[in-house]
């Protein structure tokens, strides 16, 4: 069946702050959103790329040496992460898939709880009122039609919070991102829809989910769309920033399409190279966004032996506290898994606990009587 | 005490639960202004708002993700499914997300959100409209099933799910909406717990068990059976997950014997569970195998032909006999009952 090759090639329409040789480029729309981006700001974007790329490949290598089970990587996803995030106020809300682990960090994760999930510790890493942030979703879109919800509970308490969704370009293909676009709509609710249109759903490429770029769809139900360079970290914190303020201000819902490139695998357990030309890897690794947000400092002289080396240690200092933190994460106790899946008591799942602890009793106690009858047999020698 | 029906009593239960607590919000497609399709939020847009009556667009994962997400925020949301074979589009949402959120989050996030669902079938309807789902949902953890068989019990168990911090299901008899009955409206929502059994017919021959629109016909059977010489323990189990089963095992150790009818089909059903867990319990007071009379195995059929379908007065009576090994419709078959 062919497949229409043109739903991702209007790269001129994308907005763009910082080409990917390093130029910043002036725009008169969206400039005014990152004017207060000084040189301290770029830097800490810089930083924080730098120890999100660091956390990946980190927890990569944890899964590699058989410390986590499966790891998502963000790899070429930096400058959608960081820019959106750092764009969010601290009572916004994020619903986001499993991907998002810059997003995470800045919302101020605990760098151990990245890791819980993927060590198979526990169901969820974190509170997510600690954070703000819901945990990772893995059924594909689910967690917009959450973010809606949360919105219009936001929009009934007059608040001026913003819930903020990100999936990426398969989810566009279910039901519940598009009845989430129809409620948004309806409601006006104050949600953003981040799109990290990383170009591969598994092995399945953009163009078998959309014939026309992703952004385009939601104009159709009535909500603002933008398409940003994806890999442009200025160009995000700037779409998003003007996104969060019309939410704020009443003028409901805005879809962001942030076209990017999945460097790296879909998770560890995926293998790209069967179903991926290794020319395309090539061109995305020219438009690598801490190569070009580099290349940016660089010309402006903010990237000295010393910020470089700043950068460097707080990097490898992160790494390690995540290292760390995930071989000393403790192990969980047998009987939590019966706790937390009701509330109120609940009479069957109270026998069934209730029939396992007396069986690990059972065998606790058989243990021991065996343990004791050898030692009795050892003496009786 | 006042006499309403059925749907009365719930919308009163609705309203009672509005007026006590301002997060409690409804969602769902035609419930403001026209009343839902079976009026049963009649008149509650008008005097709450249509920021607390929400006529939803038509989506039902729509209206349980975004439940979820009001929940998220601190809502208690009363979510209406308009009939029970619109259920399954919300599956998804229901069983991997409403049900799970809370021990996703290790107990952090609440989903105090109730679903109602009119199921059942007998008022010849079209396809999808007549379905008894209810298993699919009491064999997901996490999510409370209830099943209501009268005005009262409607009143009361709509409050104590919604007043609930878990996710419950709410199945409405259908056909039992214009059922009227007394209803106490200054009874103490705490005397009772929406997770326990009634009895509603003591007896002491056979246990009969059952719940919402089988209530009132497996009452009907206890009472013909009664004429004929046998008594019959009627139960019905109100929760349907977790069930009960204390009471109904403190029956069937009296009477040795158990029929569990239910208009759903029979595999897998909830007939079957109640027949496992409680030959587990008293196998050795069981004068009998367990009987189920129950829907057939096919899909839900036209409604000229539904009252087959559908376990009545007689198929009931015909289980009860073959409990008691009395002349049954299987008693002529050799060997063991199909």
């Amino acid at each position: 069946m062919p497949l229409n090759n043109d739903a991702d090639a209007t790269q001129d329409e994308l907005v763009q702050l910082i080409a990917p040789n390093g130029e910043r480029r002036s725009n008169a729309a969206y400039d005014r959103w990152v004017s207060d981006v000084d040189d301290a700001g770029l830097q800490a974007l810089y930083e924080d790329m730098i120890v999100i790329r660091r956390i990946d490949a980190e927890a990569t290598a944890l899964q590699r040496q058989g410390e986590l089970a499966l790891w998502p990587p963000l790899l070429g996803q930096e400058a959608a992460q960081i820019g959106s995030g750092r764009a969010l106020r601290e009572d916004d809300f994020v619903f986001s898939s499993y991907r998002e682990n810059g997003v995470a960090y800045c919302r101020g994760v605990d760098l151990t709880d990245l890791l819980r999930v993927w060590r198979g510790n526990a169901s969820s890493g974190w509170d997510p009122y600690a954070i703000n942030m819901a945990p990772p979703q893995v059924i594909i879109g689910a967690q917009t039609l959450h973010a809606t919800g949360y919105a219009m509970g936001v929009l009934a308490d007059g608040a001026d919070s913003v819930a903020v969704t990100y999936f990426g370009d398969g989810a566009t293909s279910q039901g519940d991102v598009n009845e989430a676009m129809v409620f948004a709509a309806s409601y006006q609710a104050p949600v953003i829809f981040f799109c990290q249109n990383n170009q591969w759903a598994i092995s399945e490429p953009v163009r078998l989910q959309a014939h026309v770029p992703i952004a385009h769809r939601a104009p159709g139900f009535g909500i603002p769309s933008v398409r940003v360079d994806g890999n442009d970290v200025l160009a995000c914190l700037a779409v998003t920033r003007e996104a969060l303020d019309r939410a704020r201000t009443g003028g409901g819902p805005t879809f962001i399409e942030a076209v990017t490139y999945r460097m790296g695998p879909h998770t560890t357990a995926d293998d790209p190279t069967r179903y991926r030309d290794a020319n395309e890897l090539e061109d995305w690794a020219a438009k690598d966004p801490i190569a070009r947000l580099a290349a940016l400092l660089d010309a402006r002289g903010l990237l000295s032996a010393e910020v470089s080396d700043a950068v460097k240690a707080t990097a490898d200092d992160v790494a390690a506290r995540l290292r760390e933190g995930c071989i000393s994460m403790p192990e969980p106790q047998i009987l939590d898994v019966f706790k937390h899946v009701y509330s109120e008591p609940n009479s069957w799942l109270d026998r069934q606990q209730d029939h396992y602890e007396q069986y690990l009793t059972y065998f606790d106690s058989a243990d021991a009587d065996s343990a004791a009858s050898n030692l009795s047999k050892e003496a009786n020698r | 005490m006042s006499t309403m029906t059925f749907g009365r009593a719930i919308n009163a239960g609705l309203r009672r639960a509005m007026e006590d607590d301002p997060k409690v919000v409804l969602m769902g497609e035609d419930i403001g202004k026209l009343g839902g399709v079976f009026r049963i939020t009649d008149g509650l847009q008008k005097d709450f708002g249509s920021h607390r009556v929400l006529d939803t667009p038509l989506a039902e994962s729509g209206i349980l993700g975004t439940a979820v997400g009001l929940a998220y925020r601190g809502y208690r949301p009363v979510v209406e499914i308009q009939f029970d074979g619109f259920i399954y589009p919300a599956f998804d949402q229901i069983v991997c997300q409403v049900a799970k959120l809370h021990y996703r989050t290790q107990g952090a996030v609440k989903v105090p959100l109730t679903i109602r669902v009119p199921f059942g079938g007998g008022i010849g309807s079209p396809e999808h409209h007549s379905e008894s789902p209810e298993a699919y949902f009491t064999h997901t953890s996490g999510l409370r099933v209830v099943s209501v068989s009268n005005p009262q019990d409607a009143f009361v168990m709509i409050q104590q799910a919604i007043a609930s911090d878990d996710p419950v299901l709410y199945f409405e008899p259908k056909r039992r909406y214009h059922v009227k009955g007394e209803v106490d409206e200054a009874v103490d929502l705490n005397a009772t717990s929406m997770s326990d059994a009634r009895v509603v017919t003591e007896g002491s021959d056979v246990t009969l068990v059952t719940y919402g629109p089988l209530v009132p016909t497996a009452r009907d059977a206890a009472i013909a059976a009664s004429d004929d010489g046998v008594s019959v323990e009627v139960i019905d189990l109100r929760s349907l997950a977790p069930i009960d089963f204390a009471t109904v095992e403190k029956s069937v150790r009296k009477t040795g014997r158990l029929v569990i009818t239910h208009e759903a089909a029979q595999s897998g059903g909830l007939g079957a569970e109640i027949a496992a867990s409680i030959t587990e319990r008293c196998f050795y007071h069981l004068e009998h195998a367990p009987v189920r009379v129950t829907g057939f195995d096919i899909p839900y059929p036209y409604s000229k032909l539904e009252f087959h379908h559908l376990p009545d007065l007689d198929r009931i009576l015909d289980g009860v006999d073959r409990a008691l090994g009395r002349s049954n419709s299987l008693s002529s078959r050799s060997g063991l009952e199909g």
